[in-house]
């Protein structure tokens, strides 16, 4: 190639021809481009916001010599979706339906904290069924949350197995929910004051059935990946941080936990009837990937033991306050077409009861009002510590609510987790924490 | 006075509205959040005085019951009486919790006490977060009762405790003393609600926009914000969007 080096364009040399001036993209000149005045090996890659091994839209911002990690630096917010600020302008009730496409893993905890703070801040207090449904499909909801960390983990380290292997056990989990709530994800199961509906007919047997399968699964992923020495090298001494950092980064949840403090809000600051339930917190002293890793597979072990109790003490009673002014009057029913509303509740309403009717009507386009005041509900996410600050200012709509995401904050750990160590591991380290985008940028 | 009705509407004070005594100075007009819609239901007109809560005006008197003397007697041996009448404004018990409403110039002293006290141990900032009282019914926008509030929950994990801290602002000098040199995890916090609420936490090492982009203009969860959206027609009629709709409050 004839083209000269040109000073004024590195990139593309030209050369005058009677067609016209010609220009040649060379690339190749990076020597000259960038000479290195400091004799420095820094490189500074970016990483996402699309990128397959960032869990999510996020974007790292690596600062590399050789291999080495000397700065991450971490930017969110591809995926805010202004939730919070949609809640001010629905009613308490359709304030599920938002709250639950945060964490998009765990919507069933999302719901549960925010109609947790709604009946807090009405002082009702939910029937026992409702609650011990609450526990359970909640439950059910760690271990298909925890999978997803397992699976989408395990594929970002390489360990396709994992992911398929995860995956296929977390669709048994969601099979469960949808039979339960309806749908697979995104519920709008739990309400202020109970739940949408009971449990439908079979589901008990449903839930049994996978109570029997998941251990034999759970003793599957051991031999798969705890005695595999891949598995052992990628996740042993790396993403690093103790109880201190931990706790000077705000980092809750099995994070904490592996680092060896056994902070778990279901015995700390029970709720729902917690105390009551027989299961330990399992916790690691290698504050690690790797104790990360054992934390949450021990936390499915557990997640089924409180299945288990929670199914031997399901009595039959309501799943809903008994305050008409506040429990949702659309009952809904499996029809031919999937869910839907109940035709027995439309008949009554229709044709049957004024009064009924009436209360549809004022409850479904104005909603309840929930009286003035603040309430911080925090309830054990499979991330940690889910909070829900909720104000009302008396009317029927939330006047605030934030929400304590516990993946907003256990990110701010990736700095502290990966710096020093090799790019390769800054993706165990982001995968340890198990962070949900939806829950990060709401 | 007069709504959009045209319908002669009592005052605050002729609905028996007195901010010295009121629980909350909650106060509301109409049953509609939207005025200017033609409102021809009479319901336009209501005036409703809201009972207390969150924004209630009064302090909480002593004892306050549970573990809540205890933290504020540990409190207040930490930083000293003086200190902590000037920092603390008002104490509010409401629904189990306890809310602290202080003074910025002595937030971090505080803040400082509650951490690293042994009787206190507020190890952990569960959260920092903003709420806009714009004529929420409660404090308005004035000078003795600014809108902008900064809410801090913190944890003891050591004895199992949880207290909330309140920092109020107004708009215009919407400036707090930033915790992350005692809390490093306040620093995305810090971040978003100064992101969506623009107030500026003085001392932060670096306070950029968290979720919006990096050029965005204004707060977009101040009350003052607009919600967005776009009036649809549909069938001959437009229907406004959700911020101007008319609805119940």
């Amino acid at each position: 190639m004839s083209t000269t080096y040109n000073p004024a364009d590195p990139y593309a040399g030209s050369r005058e021809t009677t067609e016209g001036r010609v220009y040649t993209v060379t690339g190749g000149d990076w020597d000259l481009t960038f000479a290195d005045p400091h004799g420095e090996e820094r490189l500074v890659v970016n990483m996402g916001p699309q990128h397959p091994s960032t869990h999510g839209v996020l974007r790292l911002i690596l600062d590399l010599e050789g291999e080495t990690v000397t700065k991450a630096r971490v930017t969110i917010g591809y995926l805010h979706t202004g939730i919070e600020k949609n809640t001010e302008y629905r009613n308490w009730t359709q304030g599920t339906t938002f709250v639950t496409r945060m964490d998009y893993l765990a919507p069933l905890y999302n719901e549960a904290g925010y109609c947790m703070a709604v009946e807090k801040l009405l002082g009702v207090e939910i029937p026992q069924r409702a609650a011990t449904i609450r526990v359970l499909v909640m439950e059910i909801n760690r271990i298909a949350s925890h999978l997803v960390g397992l699976a989408t983990g395990g594929m970002e380290l390489g360990a396709l197995t994992a992911m398929t292997n995860g995956f296929r056990e977390r669709e048994m989990c969601l099979d469960l929910l949808e039979e339960i709530t309806g749908l697979r994800m995104n519920h709008a199961y739990i309400r202020p004051g109970g739940l949408a509906q009971d449990l439908p007919e079979g589901a008990v047997e449903s839930i049994r059935e996978f109570l029997k399968i998941m251990p034999k699964r759970i003793a599957d992923y051991h031999r798969m990946l705890t005695g595999q020495p891949i598995w052992q090298r990628r996740l042993k001494d790396v993403g690093y941080l103790d109880v201190t950092g931990c706790l000077a980064l705000g980092v809750t949840g099995p994070i904490l936990r592996a680092a060896g403090l056994p902070w778990d809000m279901r015995k700390t600051e029970p709720y729902l009837g917690y105390e009551t339930y027989d299961f330990e917190v399992p916790t690691a002293d290698t504050a690690d990937a790797w104790g990360r890793y054992l934390v949450r597979m021990a936390e499915i072990g557990e997640s089924l033991k409180l299945i288990e109790q929670a199914l031997d003490r399901l009595e039959p009673g309501p799943v809903m306050v008994e305050d008409r002014k506040i429990a949702w009057p659309a009952q809904l029913s499996l029809g031919a077409d999937g869910m839907g509303n109940s035709l027995d509740h439309v008949r009554h309403i229709m044709g049957q009861s004024m009064e009924a009717l009436i209360h549809h009507f004022k409850l479904v386009t104005e909603g309840f009002r929930v009286p003035a005041g603040q309430v911080y509900v925090p309830i054990e996410s499979p991330r940690g510590e889910l909070g829900y600050h909720v104000v009302s200012d008396g009317s029927t709509r939330p006047w605030r609510v934030h929400v304590r995401d516990p993946s907003f904050v256990n990110l701010q750990a990736t700095a502290a987790m990966s710096e020093g160590g090799m790019i390769a591991d800054v993706i165990a380290a982001v995968a340890s924490i198990d962070p949900v985008m939806g829950g990060v940028d709401r | 006075m007069s709504n959009d009705g045209g319908e002669v509407v009592p005052s605050r004070e002729e609905a028996g509205y007195d901010a010295a005594t009121a629980p909350s100075g909650g106060f509301r007009k109409g049953s509609f959040g939207v005025t200017g819609s033609g409102d021809t239901s009479g319901f336009g007109g209501l005036v409703r005085v809201e009972p207390g809560g969150a924004v209630a005006l009064h302090s909480t008197d002593r004892p306050f019951g549970g573990y809540f003397d205890e933290v504020t007697d540990a409190l207040i041996e930490a930083v000293g009486q003086a200190t902590y009448d000037a920092a603390v404004q008002r104490v509010l018990v409401d629904r189990g919790e306890i809310t602290y409403f202080v003074a910025r110039e002595h937030l971090l002293v505080l803040v400082q006490a509650l951490r690293d006290d042994d009787a206190l141990r507020f190890e952990l900032c569960s959260s920092v977060s903003g709420v806009d009282y714009l004529d929420s019914g409660g404090p308005a926008a004035t000078p003795d009762r600014p809108r902008l509030h900064v809410v801090y929950h913190l944890t003891s994990m050591t004895y199992r405790r949880r207290i909330r801290l309140e920092v109020a602002v107004t708009a215009e000098d919407a400036h707090v003393p930033s915790v992350v040199g005692i809390y490093p995890t306040a620093d995305w916090h810090e971040r978003e609600t100064w992101d969506m609420f623009g107030i500026v936490f003085d001392g932060h090492p670096a306070l950029t926009r968290i979720l919006m982009p990096d050029d965005w203009d204004g707060h977009p969860q101040r009350k003052d914000y607009p919600l967005g959206g776009v009036p649809v027609e549909y069938h001959d009629a437009t229907i406004p969007p959700p911020d101007t709709r008319r609805s119940y409050r």
